[in-house]
């Protein structure tokens, strides 16, 4: 398999960007940061290396689709528009403001945001409608639907999956952000999903799995789109709830989180490597 | 002309148009060879149905999803509201077998809060034919708006020929005095009845096919509360949130009141059985129709009804 070569530093300097745009927004109000961490790279690789979306063509329908299905990792996309330039780095101040549109879950009131989510196990039936519109087009563009571990007790992912498998649309992507929490809980030790590659072959889908923060595995996974002719595809990338911020990381009482100003600022400098915040704020609150 | 001819011909002259279905192909059966890649079937998967329909007329086509009325309307009720009803998309649920229409199938299948259901959900609009010549009046407008809607399927023949449809708007067939019926859908064949059975016990009787539920003609429901002594909602919907409430919050809202009879299902589904036998059971003859308004039997012949042409 050729894999074309990565500018590894970029990549890296937009992922520390991201997750200090997350940070950010984990105050007045704060935002479900551990579920945005771990869906940074991930973002920041889809847009940056695999996706043929830019300021140019958001209308265009010759364009690839993202769909953020888990909805409230909605910070790490926002952060993503910011270091891309599709969303002005000013407005992640209006966050939760009625000022704007910016808020807890993905709106298309924010250009590129392609649809609304936030109930979950919505956006994959969605995205295979516009898969299949895409196939019926002739066109060669994909569709990229990205999908919590936790939305996958949600029973309409796995009937999504049967549509799309007997649809034969190969064009389509689920990425699950496999971060082994959903809201409160390990997933293992709630609703226990593994062996998960199994479950989605055994439903007709051609699986990867790969370490969702190496921008290495991720590269050769998508490097490898289609891959297998007449098969959904499916990318399970392992990642860390919380990651990068060692306080948080791990934690399930760290879901949503509503920080304080100065919170805020050791975890900055604990994303840097320079400090261990020890955090009082309370959290878990659940919205 | 049928449903299924003016949907072949809707979409072979509309390459925008996609016909979907969840398995029921009851009146579609001739559309997967003549639409190719434009007809879809997902499977028994009323969710997964309408979030791709919804995905398709994001790409700019309109679909025309069919499914049971209870299932659509019900099962898949969130992805309606939350994937068609918020982006505002042109998803058109056409709902087989609603009402009484499911006759024999039981309660699983009785689409009976439908009216009330859809209308709640903003940019969805709501309608309801009361034959086949009504429904291909209808649906040409219906497809055409780029709203969300839900229609009641309902195929079967009266010897009735409507007037052309207009989006809100009603169909005045008679105005009465002392009585007018307000009904939609497969009632209103038995509503003929009932207004001929009361001309001739010698009541001045009106009858409006409400057609569109939402918009609703607001204009038409004004027009009757001040013309005629009684107004009657005729409808195969629980009496919650169908026409009853409809014309309740119309009256309210203008500050108007009348004496509203509601013949509806009071909070109770209907007994499974064929479908002459539901109306016989739960009272909605046309001859019933008119006995209740009247407040007394009479000897009139009820004329034979027939049965649903269609199944799953």
């Amino acid at each position: 398999m050729t894999v074309s070569s990565l500018d590894y530093k970029t990549l890296e300097e937009r992922s520390l960007r991201v997750r200090e745009h997350v940070i950010g927004l984990s105050t007045n109000g704060g935002c479900f940061i551990g579920a945005s961490l771990s869906a940074v790279d991930l973002i920041v690789y889809l847009y940056s290396e695999f996706l043929n979306i830019n300021q140019s063509n958001l209308a265009d329908p010759n364009r690839d689709y993202l769909f953020l299905s888990k909805g409230h990792d909605v910070p790490a996309l926002y952060g993503t528009f910011v270091e891309l330039g599709l969303l002005e780095k000013t407005r992640l101040q209006n966050h939760l403001s009625t000022e704007d549109h910016i808020y807890w879950h993905p709106n298309t009131n924010i250009p590129g945001v392609e649809f609304h989510s936030g109930s979950l196990g919505h956006l994959p039936s969605v995205a295979i409608g516009v898969a299949m519109d895409l196939k019926i087009c002739g066109s060669s563009n994909k569709v990229v639907c990205i999908l919590g571990d936790g939305e996958l007790n949600e029973g309409t992912c796995w009937e999504a999956i049967l549509v799309a498998s007997a649809h034969k649309l190969d064009n389509l992507i689920f990425v699950v952000d496999r971060n082994f929490f959903q809201a409160n809980a390990r997933t293992e030790e709630l609703i226990p999903l593994e062996p998960l590659a199994d479950k989605f072959l055994a439903f007709g889908a051609a699986v990867k799995r790969v370490d969702g923060h190496s921008f290495t595995e991720l590269h050769q996974a998508f490097s490898a789109y289609p891959f297998e002719s007449g098969k959904p595809n499916v990318v399970i990338a392992d990642t860390v709830r919380g990651k990068g911020l060692p306080s948080i990381q791990e934690r399930a009482d760290r879901w949503f989180c509503n920080f304080s100003a100065d919170e805020v600022e050791q975890l900055l400098l604990e994303l840097h490597g320079q400090h261990q915040t020890t955090l009082t704020s309370e959290t878990l609150i659940v919205r | 002309m049928t449903y299924e001819e003016l949907l072949t011909q809707t979409a072979l002259e509309n390459e925008k148009v996609i016909v979907m279905t969840a398995e029921n192909r009851a009146l579609i059966r001739n559309l997967p060879n003549l639409l190719g890649k434009r007809f879809i079937d997902t499977g028994i998967t009323e969710q997964t149905l309408i979030g791709a329909a919804a995905g398709l007329a994001l790409r700019g086509r309109t679909p025309v999803v069919h499914a049971l009325a209870s299932f659509l309307t019900m099962r898949a009720f969130e992805f309606f509201r939350t994937d068609a009803g918020i982006a505002n998309l042109p998803v058109k649920l056409s709902g087989f077998i609603p009402g009484f229409l499911s006759d024999a199938n039981g309660p699983t299948h009785q689409a009976i809060e439908d009216i009330s259901l859809m209308r709640g959900i903003p940019n969805v609009t709501v309608f309801a034919p009361a034959d086949e010549d009504d429904l291909v009046k209808m649906l040409p407008t219906i497809w055409n708006s780029a709203q969300p809607a839900y229609t009641r399927i309902n195929t079967r023949q009266t010897n009735f020929v409507h007037q052309p449809f207009e989006m809100g708007k009603a169909e005045v067939v008679s105005i009465g005095t002392d009585v007018t019926i307000l009904t939609y859908g497969l009632l209103f064949e038995q509503a003929l009845v009932a207004v001929d059975i009361l001309k001739k016990e010698g009541l001045s009787t009106g009858l409006i096919n409400m057609r569109s539920l939402k918009p609703v003609d607001e204009q038409a429901i004004l027009e009757t509360a001040a013309l005629s002594d009684l107004v009657v909602t005729l409808e195969d919907h629980f009496v919650t949130g169908g026409l009853y409430s409809i014309v309740a919050e119309v009256l309210l809202k203008h500050a108007k009141t009348a004496r509203v009879m509601p013949m509806a299902l009071k909070d109770k589904w209907f007994k499974p059985a064929l479908l002459p036998q539901v109306l016989q059971h739960e009272g909605f003859t046309g001859k019933q129709i008119a006995e209740n308004i009247l407040g007394y039997k009479t000897s009139y012949t009820q004329s034979q009804i027939s049965l649903p042409e269609f199944s799953e």
